[in-house]
Order: C-alpha cells, then sequence, then structure tokens
C-alpha cells in the first residue's frame, strides 16, 4: 500500500531524514517510536506531502510522490490525517467539520455528505453532539471528531500524528478505543504514538527512529520484548521504566 | 450671539442628504476596501514573489501617502489618463462620486489588506495544514476555512478602521463635493451659519463614531468561538 524508497529531506544543512526505506502492507497498522526530535513527525507527513522531500520517492496506492510533483489531489483524497492538537474547524459545527471536504473535495450533495458524516459521528460516540462547535467539546471528543472528519473522505490509509499527545490522561482511551476498533475493521494505519499499550496491542509492526533514520523495525511484541539495536534498547529502557 | 434653530430645521433636509452621500462613500469603501485588500493581503502571503511583490508595494506607497493626495491625484489625473488611453486627447470627465468610491477603495484597501494579512496571521499553522491534509483547494480553504477565522480575529480592529473611515469621508470636500461636512460648509457660507452647522455636524459625527465604538467593545466580549 505504501513503499518508500530511499526518502531523504535536509532542513537546510541539517538532515532531518537519512535515506528512509519501508513498506507497509495493506491493512497493516505501523506504530512509528522513538525520541523526540528523531524526524518521526516529518516522517510521516510527507507520506501525503505535507511535508516534502528532496530526494527518494514515495508510493501510495497508485500515486507516486517524489520531489517536485505538485499535484497531489489524488494522495490527499487516499490518505487521511489526525493531528496532534486536532485542527478542527473552530468556526464551523461538529456536522459541518465533517461535511465541508466532503462536499467541496469529493462533491458530494448535501444530504449525502450529512448522512455519512452523521453515521461516522454516531460511530465514535458522538451523535449528541452534532450543532456543537469544537470549543464546547473536551479534548477528547475534539480528537473523535477529527477522526470522523479524515473517515469522511473514504481513505484508504489513516496517518495518526502523536494523536493522544495534547490530551488529558483520561481522555486517551476514548481516542485509542476509536482508533483500535478502526484497525479491527481493516483500515490500513501509520501512527506516530507514545502510547506503547496501543502499539503492543494493535500494531503489526513498529518502526523505531532515531536522528532521521529508521533504526529498527520488528513486529510489535518481538520490537518491546527483544529489542536489537542498542538505541532501541536505551530508547525502551527510559520509556517503560516506571 | 443668537443660535438660529429655525436655520437648523431648514437646512435638515440638505444635511441630511450629506449625510446620504457620507455612508454611500463608508459603505462603497469599506465593501471595495476589504474584497480588494483580503486580496492583497492573500497576495503578499502568497509564494510568487511578483505577486506578493506588486502586493506590498502597493500597500507600502498607498499607506506613504495623504488620502487626500490620493484624492486629488485620481480626481485630476485618471481623467487625463482616461483621455490618453481611449486616444481621446483630451481628458474624460469622471463624476466626483464615482471619482470618490474609486479613491477610497483604492486608499482603503491598503489598510484593509494589513488587517486582513495579520487575520491570516493569527492563525495557527495546523490549519493551512488540516486544510491541506483534506484535499480543500486553496481557493476553497480561503473560502470557507481560513477567511472567516481571519476576519472573526481581526473584527474589533476592522470595525475602528471602519470608524476612522467614516471620519475621512469628510476630506472630499476638497473637491467640492456634498458630503455630511460639505453640505454643513455650503449652507454655514450661504446664510453665515457657521456656529450652528458646524456644532450640527460635530453631533452628528459623534453620535454615529460612539455608537459605533460601543458596538466594537460589546463585540469583543462575545467573539470567543462559545468555550465551555
Amino acid at each position: 500500500m505504501i513503499e518508500i524508497r530511499n526518502v531523504s529531506k535536509f532542513y537546510g544543512a541539517f538532515q532531518v531524514l537519512k535515506n528512509c526505506n519501508s513498506s507497509i502492507a495493506r491493512g497493516e497498522v505501523v506504530v512509528i517510536c522513538g525520541p523526540s526530535g528523531s524526524g518521526k513527525s516529518t516522517f510521516i507527513k510527507t507520506m501525503n506531502g505535507l511535508e516534502t522531500i528532496d530526494s527518494g520517492e514515495i508510493v501510495v496506492g497508485n500515486f507516486r510522490l517524489a520531489p517536485g510533483v505538485t499535484n497531489l489531489a489524488t494522495l490527499r483524497r487516499t490518505v487521511g490525517m489526525v493531528f496532534q492538537n486536532f485542527e478542527l474547524f473552530p468556526h464551523l459545527t461538529v456536522l459541518s467539520n465533517v461535511t465541508i471536504a466532503q462536499t467541496k473535495v469529493l462533491r458530494r450533495g448535501k444530504a449525502e455528505a450529512e448522512e455519512k458524516a452523521r453515521s461516522l459521528l454516531a460511530r465514535v460516540g458522538l451523535s449528541a453532539h452534532l450543532t456543537k462547535h469544537p470549543a464546547q467539546l473536551s479534548g477528547g471528543q475534539q480528537q473523535r471528531v477529527a477522526i470522523a472528519r479524515a473517515l469522511a473522505l473514504d481513505p484508504e490509509v489513516m496517518l495518526f500524528d502523536e494523536p493522544t499527545s495534547a490530551l488529558d490522561p483520561e481522555m486517551v482511551n476514548e481516542v485509542l478505543d476509536v482508533m483500535t476498533s478502526l484497525a479491527k475493521q481493516g483500515m490500513t494505519m501509520v501512527c506516530v504514538t507514545h502510547e506503547m499499550g496501543f502499539a503492543r496491542g494493535v500494531a503489526n509492526r513498529v518502526f523505531f527512529m532515531d536522528s532521521g533514520e529508521i533504526v529498527e523495525t520488528a513486529n510489535a511484541a518481538a520490537f518491546f520484548d527483544h529489542p536489537k539495536s542498542e538505541r532501541a534498547k536505551a530508547f525502551l529502557a527510559k520509556i517503560l521504566k516506571h | 450671539m443668537r443660535v438660529d434653530l429655525a436655520a437648523l430645521v431648514s437646512a435638515w433636509p440638505f444635511l441630511m442628504t450629506g449625510l446620504w452621500f457620507t455612508l454611500q462613500i463608508t459603505v462603497v469603501g469599506v465593501a471595495g476596501g476589504i474584497i480588494f485588500g483580503s486580496l492583497l493581503a492573500v497576495a503578499r502571503l502568497s509564494r510568487n514573489r511578483l505577486l506578493s511583490g506588486f502586493a506590498t508595494a502597493y500597500v507600502n506607497l498607498m499607506r506613504s501617502i495623504p488620502l487626500i493626495l490620493v484624492i486629488f491625484w485620481v480626481f485630476f489625473l485618471v481623467p487625463w489618463a482616461i483621455g490618453w488611453f481611449t486616444n481621446h486627447g483630451r481628458p474624460v470627465a469622471v463624476g466626483a462620486s464615482l471619482t470618490i468610491f474609486v479613491t477610497f477603495v483604492l486608499f482603503e484597501a491598503a489598510y484593509y489588506a494589513e488587517i486582513v494579512r495579520a487575520g491570516f496571521r493569527s492563525i495557527s499553522a495546523g490549519q493551512y495544514s488540516a486544510c491541506e491534509a483534506l484535499g480543500l483547494s486553496k481557493f476553497h480553504s480561503y473560502i470557507y476555512i481560513l477567511f472567516p477565522q481571519a476576519i472573526r480575529n481581526v473584527l474589533p480592529i476592522l470595525l475602528t478602521q471602519t470608524i476612522i473611515l467614516f471620519q475621512d469621508t469628510s476630506l472630499v470636500y476638497v473637491i467640492s463635493a456634498t458630503d455630511l461636512l460639505g453640505a454643513a460648509t455650503k449652507i454655514a457660507q450661504r446664510d453665515g451659519r457657521l456656529v450652528e452647522m458646524y456644532l450640527t455636524v460635530g453631533a452628528i459625527y459623534f453620535i454615529i463614531c460612539y455608537a459605533a465604538s460601543q458596538l466594537v467593545k460589546q463585540l469583543q466580549g462575545r467573539l470567543s468561538y462559545g468555550a465551555r
């Protein structure tokens, strides 16, 4: 589903991504973890073209992304994204947040878009909040709206960039539950997250990144129980200590 | 000296004609200024160097010269320019009202552009990313997502600028247009009733501007997105 070949990216002289290679199959759930500043967030954003790349190529479905490719409409239709800070549109109601891209990008009729939005919002447990504005919802509720908004375009891949990092601890699970059920329904998912419980329980594979490199890829259980690289061992020792 | 209220009563309809023109200039200036100004703001933020260079130069030029000079330019030079471009050989007369409308739109757009640009910059980068990630076109992003937020974030400043615009309309007296102040001046000079006329128009400007600024205050309290 996603092929990443020799991807590098620079900020000026600083290399954020160093010759990254990987391949993600349809229906697979991949968690990307690593210390902060390791390039995880930049890496996931290259997969829908929010970050440009300086060399290499990324193939998502039938779309080939390479340096200089600018018409990303097809890519954006294939890939949905959920952000750390939700990024709901604050001036629109919950329902409008989920319908706007359907009507403007996919040119669905209003009734069809609203029906789709209602069913997705029901799926994430927010049917009671359709007419509210984002600021009237809790962080966890906002993030679930954001997931519904991305799903409304029927993406084949969902990217999650630290979806629970901005949440109060008691709201983390409601978002992870939605992500887990999405994974069980066979969605191809790439998640940058520090939720190691989710990684171990739901992910098929873990990519460990450090200093812009994919240092280690392993299936989730193997990664946590027997990390191969020293850097992964050091990272796991730090985050799993308590 | 005796204040003559009868003079005021007989002058009232003419003053209202003047006020009507003042309000027309304000409405055209605000509407045209915000539309053209928003385009300038988007152009200034554009990655296209030519576009942003033009918009920046335009805004800086307009903000560096007095409004009264722009009124003169448009009034005296545009007829020549039109005559020259259309090979008339002679200046082509442009009505005072049209001159004034065009001037105010061109001039105020520069100020509105800076306000709207500040509005766009107050929106987090994540909102731009969200628009992109959803595949919204630039046009749709600006119309449905970014512009409404930008305007909302700077609404009090926009209204304050509008109050300034309303007062600046009085400058059109230099080309003998009959706005509120122009009407008052004409009657004051005809009837020798300077005190009555200038006190009255002063009161009218004050009431309108004060009411508008109170409205701005009220709005500032209501502009949050309904946080709980």
